[in-house]
């Protein structure tokens, strides 16, 4: 009797383990479109692209409104997503397990991420550069000048491994470096002394030093740690997911191009240009091959407007944390910049 | 007639050997089927892990640990074997992902041994003042102890880094030095001894001869003419020592553009971390070692007092050392515990085995691999403490009858 009630355990746990075995995976879009809701990877503490504002309690900036535009691309309604808070070091492992669809989190493009870390990058969305924010009072100019001192940064970013590599490359040895988990820390702590300059990408040192009481204070150097463009990113070796996404990228691209925005979708629309028809699903459309709605870009455009709207709306001129555009790689391709679409036909 | 008693006594006796044989058997293929399933189970878990890791194009490999980590750490040592010693180095970007572990580990075990340490100390101390017949006293230490208990650690380590620490005097305003000791955000700074270059091995070996009959001086066994002649052979080999050039210099901290540096350097993360897993551990130990003097039968008191012993000595002669033979099993507890809090330090950024190893996996993408790793450490970690303490409790508890 004792024995058989072993070999019925023995049984159910084999049944277990066989269940825990992993099925064929289906696409994530299934997964998203059954769920009804899109669980988007990003952060709270960094202004001006993923950021709660204590001020209105709501989620704003870059990344967000992408977050956002996404949502209506996929499930035609921007408010059906749902905001997965992560840190630099736990953004990855969201979206490879699984808790998140996708991620947009000021997240460098480098090649370990995609071989060893095992996610598929979008289309680049910003492109910054690495740089260094220095205390006022200080009277520091290069990073040389920094011997003796702390850099704090936060962890698990691809700033880390920029320092490391620009101290080998400079030979500088005397200079530590202390690692906080989110962004918030290292601010209070140059902010209090403990740190004698803040890493971090450029764009983001600006909206801190902007967002701080006294923005005269701080100092951000001119030398800076190198390129660091930002990308969305979503699991590896999933197409169907990872294509839908990386033209919805370029769709905004492609529709501040073609100058549509929020306010003249209607008009648009009504455009002889059978190739903008067709962009916006007003004859045939793109989308069903994508498995989404034929009216995807013009659900997404509408929601959040094109790319210029939406950089405008987190860092142009009317936000305190402005950063120009012109002339810079975050220009459209037709103004000079690296913006660029393929072409959708 | 014969044939059949003996039928009867083999029959009598045979049967229940054999049932119990039967019996045996049958329990051990149970308890074989039982452990066979179990191992079966884990393996089928470890394969689907793995292959649900393989489909996400992950593969499990440990090889990482032995490339470059490419990133820094603020302070912690990793040991350098060079032949039989091995040799406590600085870590940096070219040190492996081991190296890295290695120093987050060292830098774990300086703050759990320091804390255990100090912890006991001031626990003690906290338990005893509890029973103090001094109203006030007796409160504090209550109040603070309740305070401690309630609180999150997570909370008060907070509070001592940025609430205290980060609020000292900022780097590089030199006012706040004296020759012996700077404190300043960048953290606390004490002369450095180590030994002058001209000490070689023969005044090193005075210098042991000196410690040895000083200390052997300092015993009460020994008659007070030994013990003056004791002292004498020790100062001796001093001079000894001394003649053969043995000294011992201090490495001073020295005032840069960004505070001191040199000497020896408590970080302020290092203090936080310490201070408050001192502070809250000792907490719980107060209450330990006064549950522990509590539990004591109260003839002892009434012994000591009858014997005329002050209750200062009564509790130093008669009831802590009865009570430390009770409350080691408590106090292992309370090691292990403090030993595994050691991991909020990434909170404020210190370097210790956790936080490195989030770092370790984030960089390499070795998230899998290194949860087993670290994981596998703190459960060395607390089985070593255990049983250290294990030995201990065996070599001093009381016997029981």
């Amino acid at each position: 009797m004792r024995l058989r009630s072993t070999i019925g355990y023995f049984c159910t746990a084999l049944a277990f383990g066989l269940a825990a075995a992993p099925t064929a995976r289906a696409s994530v879009l299934d997964d998203v479109k059954q769920r009804g809701v899109l669980n988007c990877a990003t952060g709270d503490a960094i202004p001006g692209f993923s950021y709660l504002n204590p001020k209105t309690s709501k989620m704003e900036g870059l990344d967000v409104d992408l977050c956002r535009a996404t949502a209506a691309a996929v499930l035609g309604d921007p408010d059906k997503v749902h905001f997965v808070i992560v840190t630099g070091k736990s953004r990855f492992n969201t979206v490879t397990t699984g808790q998140a669809d996708v991620g947009f989190f000021s997240t460098t493009v480098y090649p370990v991420r995609e071989s060893a870390i095992a996610v598929d990058f979008l289309p680049i969305n910003f492109y910054d550069a690495g740089g260094f924010m220095v205390k006022a009072s200080t009277g520091v100019e290069t990073v040389k000048d920094l011997a003796g001192g702390t850099i704090c940064t936060t962890q698990g970013t691809a700033t880390e491994v920029a320092l490391a590599n620009l101290f080998k490359s400079q030979n500088i040895t005397d200079i530590k470096v202390l690692t906080f988990d989110s962004a918030d820390k290292v601010f209070a702590a140059l902010g209090s002394g403990r740190c004698n300059a803040m890493a971090t990408d450029k764009t983001a040192l600006a909206s801190w030093r902007g967002s701080s009481p006294k923005p005269d204070d701080y100092i951000i150097l001119r030398e800076g740690t190198g390129k660091s463009p930002f990308a969305g990113f979503v699991v590896a070796n999933d197409s169907k997911w990872r294509n839908l996404l990386r033209w919805t990228v370029f769709g905004l691209f492609q529709a501040e191009e073609w100058g549509i925005t929020t306010a003249n979708l209607d008009e648009m629309k009504k455009s002889p240009d059978p190739v903008i028809r067709k962009f916006l699903g007003v004859e045939g459309g793109m989308g069903e091959d994508f498995h989404v709605s034929n009216s995807f870009m013009a659900d997404m455009i509408k929601a959040v407007g094109n790319y210029g709207e939406m950089y405008d709306r987190s860092l142009g001129p009317k936000t305190p944390y402005y950063i120009d555009r012109t002339g810079t790689p975050n220009a459209s391709w037709v103004n000079g910049g690296l913006l660029y679409s393929p072409p959708w036909e | 007639m014969i044939e059949a008693k003996t039928k009867l006594w083999r029959s009598s006796l045979a049967t229940p050997s054999v049932k119990r044989y039967v019996a045996r058997v049958r329990y051990k293929l149970t308890h074989g089927a039982v452990v066979a399933a179990v191992i079966g189970l884990l393996i089928l878990i470890a394969l689907a892990i793995h292959q649900n890791l393989t489909s996400r194009g992950i593969d499990f490999s440990f090889a990482y640990l032995s490339a470059p980590s490419r990133f820094g750490i603020s302070e912690g040592l990793a040991p350098v074997w060079t032949g039989w010693a091995p040799i406590f180095e600085s870590v940096d970007a070219t040190s492996s992902n081991l190296g890295m572990l290695e120093a987050g580990l060292f830098n774990t075990l300086k703050v759990a041994l320091l804390a255990i340490t100090f912890s006991t100390l001031v626990g003690v101390v906290l338990g005893v003042l509890r029973l103090s017949t001094n109203w006030l006293v007796r409160n504090l230490a209550f109040a603070i102890g309740e305070f401690i208990r309630n609180t999150p650690i997570l909370i008060q380590l907070m509070f001592w880094y940025f609430a205290v620490l980060l609020q000292l005097p900022s780097s590089g305003s030199a006012t706040k030095v004296s020759k012996w000791l700077v404190v300043e955000q960048s953290g606390v700074f004490l002369p450095l001894p180590h030994l002058s270059d001209s000490a070689g091995p023969a005044s090193g070996f005075f210098v042991a001869v000196a410690i040895a009959f000083l200390a052997a001086a300092c015993l009460r066994r020994f008659p007070a003419r030994w013990r003056i002649a004791l002292l004498g052979v020790g100062l001796c080999a001093i001079g000894a020592s001394y003649a053969l050039g043995f000294g011992i210099n201090l490495d001073w901290p020295v005032l840069g553009r960004f505070g001191a540096t040199g000497g020896l350097h408590f970080t302020p993360e290092m203090s936080a971390i310490l201070i408050t897993i001192i502070v809250n551990s000792a907490g719980y130990i107060s209450e330990i070692v006064r549950g522990g003097i509590e539990g004591l039968a109260k003839g002892q008191w009434e012994a000591a007092a009858a014997l005329g012993l002050s209750r200062g000595d009564t509790i130093r002669d008669i009831v802590l050392p009865q009570v430390f033979r009770i409350i080691i099993p408590s106090l292992t507890n309370r090691y292990i515990s403090l030993t595994k809090d050691t991991a909020i330090g990434i909170a404020i950024g210190f370097p210790e085995l956790f936080n490195v190893s989030g770092t370790v996996a984030n960089q390499s993408g070795r998230d899998f691999e290194t949860v087993i790793v670290v994981m596998t450490i703190y459960l060395l970690l607390s089985w070593l403490i255990s049983a250290l303490a294990n030995f201990v409790n065996r070599r001093i508890a009381l016997e029981r009858a």
